[in-house]
């Protein structure tokens, strides 16, 4: 079985007398898909804001493998935590919108990058050797997404579908071992859905990297992931494939309501 | 580098040399006179100084009032070291000294207070300012409220043409680094820039500490030039006129703030005919760019000699001088 690169250990966080997340275990593998569903307010978010360390759990802890073993995050902040190999994307989109497409993904490679500070105040030859090299990796990711088109277009000029698609782009700048999505496919329409769906089954194959996956658009994630996690309350309700949560009886019970 | 590079420094090179020549031959012929002369180096000093601030304020987006403070520290070392080794050696030593001890300092304020944001920040800067000056007042060897007089000039109008030039191409090439780049990133979007593993907290305060640097050369040369220091004239009004200078000129536009402090410097100069409607017409100016031009004079835009001369196809001479 693949290693365990994720997991977490009776994760709770309390917000006053709200527990949005309650008791959370979960795990994820090398190069798994999982999706992670729950009706409105079921704690999804904020599950992922303590797996990425912008909250600090009241209780349990968040593990990261770290190449050896699962090691302990709960103290580890955000941009160190980015530095172990975790990225994601917001559910309300988040660009540098003063810059370009290419350098929002160049900005991704700030914590790889080799260039000195100094070099670049006196624009030696490193610095040069060091920018192209950035560069050329830059444009072969957008290439990948056939984004280079519009590599030099204001951020804040592109379309919302090409916006949610630089935000995946940048965060695999990053060269993460795992990908958060926040609602990747929110706002928008089928056939940007379906573009998104074959672009999230690349990103898997290609870049063999896992996945986490909040997402509403039960096609979307029904068709994409391995195991799902539902969540209600905080609670994990439910675990298992696409077809076993299809099928369960709770899950049903809290997306639709009881019967009679 | 390869030749386009080249020939886009060179260009770059050739107008600032043209812009020299340029001064140099108006002194010749006396055609600006001691008081012209002032007045160059008068803007080359708020040039400085609101060059640093617009790395504080246009980049990293931390809205500071307490440029003042570290314009003082500036001008208290240059005023005390130079005094003391009276050579341009000690004048040297002595911006060497503002700059350090600026650095750490706005090190020490930066940690905890960069934490903050907008309002807050602006007060808390504002507070070390004015801390910095209550210290200053109160210290023996800084001579209290009298302030210090007899500093030994170093400071003519090629020095600060020069560190003018040297601190544009310093704050432009630093811009584009990826330490500034990331200092950017943090302003467009904070937990975005957090989420790509980039340190936020760290690269606000490298933009902090380099700003209240070249405030502190803008202190020394300011101190050396006018030959005297007093704490009144480091007052929270001396933290706002550089402020207009960034606001007027576009936040975040290096040439905007370059071309402001030339146009505000002349303007005060021709203003001087005018008495006391001086300071009306000066407020009205401000308000009527604020009007047309909200954003500042340039917005957030460049100047580009490489759009001028190679997108278009050739020199067409006429190198636009208000660009320094």
């Amino acid at each position: 079985m693949a290693t365990t690169i994720l997991k977490t250990n009776n994760l709770s966080i309390k917000f006053g007398g709200v527990t949005a997340v309650d008791q959370v275990n979960i795990e994820a593998r090398e190069n798994e898909l999982i999706g992670l569903i729950g009706p409105n307010g079921a704690g999804k978010t904020t599950l992922f804001n303590l797996l990425t360390g912008v909250y600090q759990p009241t209780d349990g802890e968040v593990s990261i493998y770290d190449g050896t073993h699962l090691k302990n995050v709960n103290h580890v902040p955000p941009h160190r935590r980015a530095q172990l190999g975790i990225a994601r994307t917001f559910q309300n989109i988040r660009l540098f919108e003063s810059r370009t497409v290419l350098e929002n993904v160049l900005i991704a490679m700030t914590t790889q990058s080799k260039a000195r500070t100094a070099q670049a105040l006196f624009r030696t030859p490193g610095f040069y050797k060091e920018t192209a090299k950035k560069r050329a990796r830059a444009l072969s990711l957008l290439q990948i997404f056939d984004m280079i088109a519009v590599a030099d277009e204001l951020a804040s000029n592109l379309p919302y579908g090409q916006q949610r698609r630089l935000e995946i782009v940048r965060a695999l700048a990053t060269q993460p071992k795992i990908l958060f999505l926040d609602e990747p496919a929110a706002g928008m329409n089928p056939q940007e859905t379906q573009v998104l769906t074959d672009l999230i089954k690349q990103i898997q194959k290609t870049f063999k990297i896992t996945i986490i996956l909040i997402e509403h658009d039960m096609n979307l994630v029904m068709a994409v992931s391995e195991r799902l996690y539902v969540l209600e309350y905080g609670k994990v309700l439910a675990t298992g494939t696409p077809s076993d949560i299809q099928q369960n009886k709770a899950v049903i019970k809290a997306y639709l309501g009881e019967e009679g | 580098m390869d030749k386009a590079h080249i020939k886009y420094t060179l260009s770059w090179a050739t107008l600032v040399l043209m812009i020299f020549v340029f001064i140099y031959v108006t002194t010749i012929f006396d055609v600006i006179g001691q008081y012209g002369m002032t007045t160059i180096v008068l803007i080359g000093i708020n040039l400085i100084a609101a060059v640093g601030l617009n790395l504080v304020i246009g980049m990293s987006g931390q809205f500071s009032l307490g440029h003042a403070g570290f314009m003082a520290i500036g001008a208290y070392a240059t005023a005390l070291v130079s005094s003391a080794i009276p050579s341009i050696y000690g004048f040297i030593i002595s911006l060497i000294v503002g700059i350090m001890v600026s650095g750490v300092i706005a090190l020490a304020v930066g940690l905890p207070t960069l934490r903050l944001s907008g309002d807050y920040l602006a007060i808390a800067t504002l507070g070390v300012a004015e801390i910095i000056r209550i210290i200053i007042i109160n210290m023996k060897s800084t001579r209290g409220a009298a302030g210090i007089f007899g500093i030994p000039n170093f400071v003519n109008w090629q020095v600060v043409f020069g560190l003018s030039v040297v601190a544009i191409v310093f704050v432009v090439n630093f811009v584009r680094s990826t330490t500034g780049q990331a200092i950017i990133a943090v302003r467009d979007n904070e937990i975005a820039a957090e989420s790509l593993g980039i340190n936020t907290t760290k690269y606000k305060v490298i933009a902090f500490v380099l700003g209240a640097m070249l405030a502190a050369i803008a202190g020394g040369l300011r101190a050396s030039f006018i030959q005297s220091v007093s704490p009144q004239d480091y007052t929270f009004m001396q933290s706002i006129t550089i402020l207009i200078i960034v606001v007027l000129g576009g936040i975040g536009s290096i040439s905007g703030t370059v071309v402001t402090a030339i146009v505000l410097g002349i303007l005060d100069v021709i203003l001087q005919n005018f008495g006391s409607l001086r300071m009306v017409i000066y407020a009205l100016v401000l308000i009527i760019v604020m009007i047309f031009r909200p954003k500042g004079l340039l917005g957030t835009s460049e100047f580009s000699l490489k759009k001028i001369l190679f997108d278009s196809g050739g020199d067409h001479g006429n190198n636009n001088s208000k660009n320094q």
